[in-house]
């Protein structure tokens, strides 16, 4: 039995870079059920926030703290970036990657990976060279070496940007049969459909500090500031 | 033009008839450069690629010796290793000096700053992309090492042959410390800088052809054994 590792827990955290502060100061308690998608303008701390989550971020203030210690803890998470990464290998290579820095035989990787590559609808290229993928295969292949290591909790940030209808249907198929699994997902989207769709609960972003949260319906029905009243209803929002 | 056409019948002559002198100094400079490159890409792989993933506070001036250290002068690395080697000198028990052996290590110290550093820009960049999955996956430092180095293989095979083109055309230093002896340590260059001397440029400009091809042909053989500008996407 794996230890679960929430509640993650954010208090009063700041992210600096170069002595601009990016996000904070940001307060957050993160349970272990659900979607929580994050929603805001370009520039409101979104992909911050996810990486200061997950540890690709220090605060410069504040404390990050899950239910186990970090090393522990980010063993069981997983994070898909925007503009996936594409190992210099073939689909299932790069998707076995993520099982053998873990410690798993290759064969057993290549294995497993091609078994998630297949349930991501890859299965017709698994030998094909990663850096050729089309756009929305890569955000899958992202989500399968992702997925691989069965993750806890799993970061997306806006991993349907730029795809189109069909590929992102499987992605969000594929997402609500994760989440029915029980893994939680956290997920960067400025697409109010996708939000509507998948969200739990939301947490709206606005110059870098969450400018309001709470379940998804009430959200979407009667949002409490302006700025997310603007906001959904397709202003521009600054 | 009179020599450079007796230079390149020459040079046909001896490969035709196989040459045993002609065969004798190309194998051993073969020997000497491949293991030199070997041995120094075993070195400045890995340190390349190590310096693309850590950083530490001295890791700049590292990389600008490193960077410097591409122009070492070849004449006053053999002198170096000619003292090192000789009787009275710290590892003259060895009894290295004008051996085979005293001029692949004057070799591995040409080029393996040259490896390293050709090897960091192409692998710190390659860093750039991987950067945050690497870090998101928790890898060690150790696996981002070997990730790097597998994955920019390519790259790292164009370092390998940079080094491979100085040490093969490198005199000075091994003239020095191999003492061009027959039989023994001449090799291609040294060979042709004696014949230079003298007077024989037709034998001098053969041996320069064979010198000439003998680079284009591993570099082909290389690029094409591992498929560079192939499969330009991997």
């Amino acid at each position: 039995m794996v230890a679960t590792i929430f509640p993650l827990r954010i208090t009063k955290a700041c992210v600096k870079r170069r002595g601009v502060q990016l996000i904070g100061p940001v307060d957050l308690d993160l349970g272990e059920n659900g979607l929580t998608i994050v929603m805001g303008p370009n520039g409101s701390g979104k992909t911050s926030l996810l990486r200061l989550m997950h540890g690709l971020e220090r605060p410069a203030t504040g404390t990050v703290h899950w239910a186990t210690p970090d090393t522990d803890a980010r063993m069981h998470q997983a994070y898909v970036f925007q503009t996936p990464t594409m190992m210099r290998r073939s689909v299932t290579d790069c998707i076995a990657y993520a099982l053998t820095v873990m410690g798993v035989s290759r064969a057993d990787a290549r294995r497993g990976a091609q078994d998630y590559a297949k349930r991501v609808g890859l299965g017709h290229v698994l030998d094909r060279p990663a850096m050729v993928l089309s756009g929305g295969e890569k955000q899958k292949l992202a989500l399968a070496r992702a997925l691989i290591r069965q993750p806890q909790i799993l970061f997306l940030d806006e991993p349907c940007a730029n795809l189109d209808g069909r590929a992102t249907r499987d992605i969000e198929t594929i997402l609500n049969e994760v989440r029915a699994q029980g893994t939680r997902i956290v997920m960067a989207t400025h697409d109010i459909g996708q939000a509507q769709r998948l969200a739990d609960d939301v947490l709206f972003m606005l110059n870098g500090v969450v400018h309001e949260q709470g379940a998804a319906v009430p959200f979407f029905a009667t949002p409490q500031t302006a700025e997310a009243k603007a906001f959904l209803g397709g202003q521009i929002v600054e | 033009m009179n020599d450079l056409s007796q230079g390149l019948t020459e040079a046909l002559y001896r490969v035709a008839t196989l040459d045993p002198e002609l065969v004798n100094i190309t194998l051993r400079s073969l020997q000497v450069t491949v293991t030199a490159v070997v041995i120094a890409s075993a070195i400045a792989l890995p340190l390349g690629a190590w310096l693309a993933v850590t950083r530490f506070w001295a890791r700049r001036y590292v990389i600008a010796v490193l960077n410097a250290l591409m122009g070492l002068p070849p004449v006053v690395v053999g002198l170096i290793v000619y003292v090192l080697l000789s009787r009275s000198g710290p590892l003259g028990v060895l009894g290295l000096l004008f051996t085979p052996t005293a001029m692949i290590i004057a070799q591995v110290i040409i080029v393996t700053p040259l490896i390293a550093s050709v090897a960091h820009q192409a692998l710190r960049d390659l860093w750039s992309e991987y950067h945050d999955l690497l870090i998101s996956l928790n890898t060690t430092k150790r696996q981002r090492v070997a990730t790097l180095l597998w994955d920019g293989r390519r790259a790292l095979l164009t370092a390998c042959l940079a080094g491979f083109g100085r040490a093969i055309g490198e005199v000075g230093a091994i003239m020095i410390v191999g003492g061009n002896i027959d039989n023994v340590t001449r090799v291609l260059t040294t060979a042709i800088a004696l014949e230079t001397g003298k007077g024989n440029f037709s034998l001098a400009l053969g041996l320069g052809f064979v010198l000439i091809t003998l680079a284009i042909i591993l570099n082909l053989a290389i690029h094409s054994l591992s498929r560079t500008e192939r499969s330009n996407l991997w």
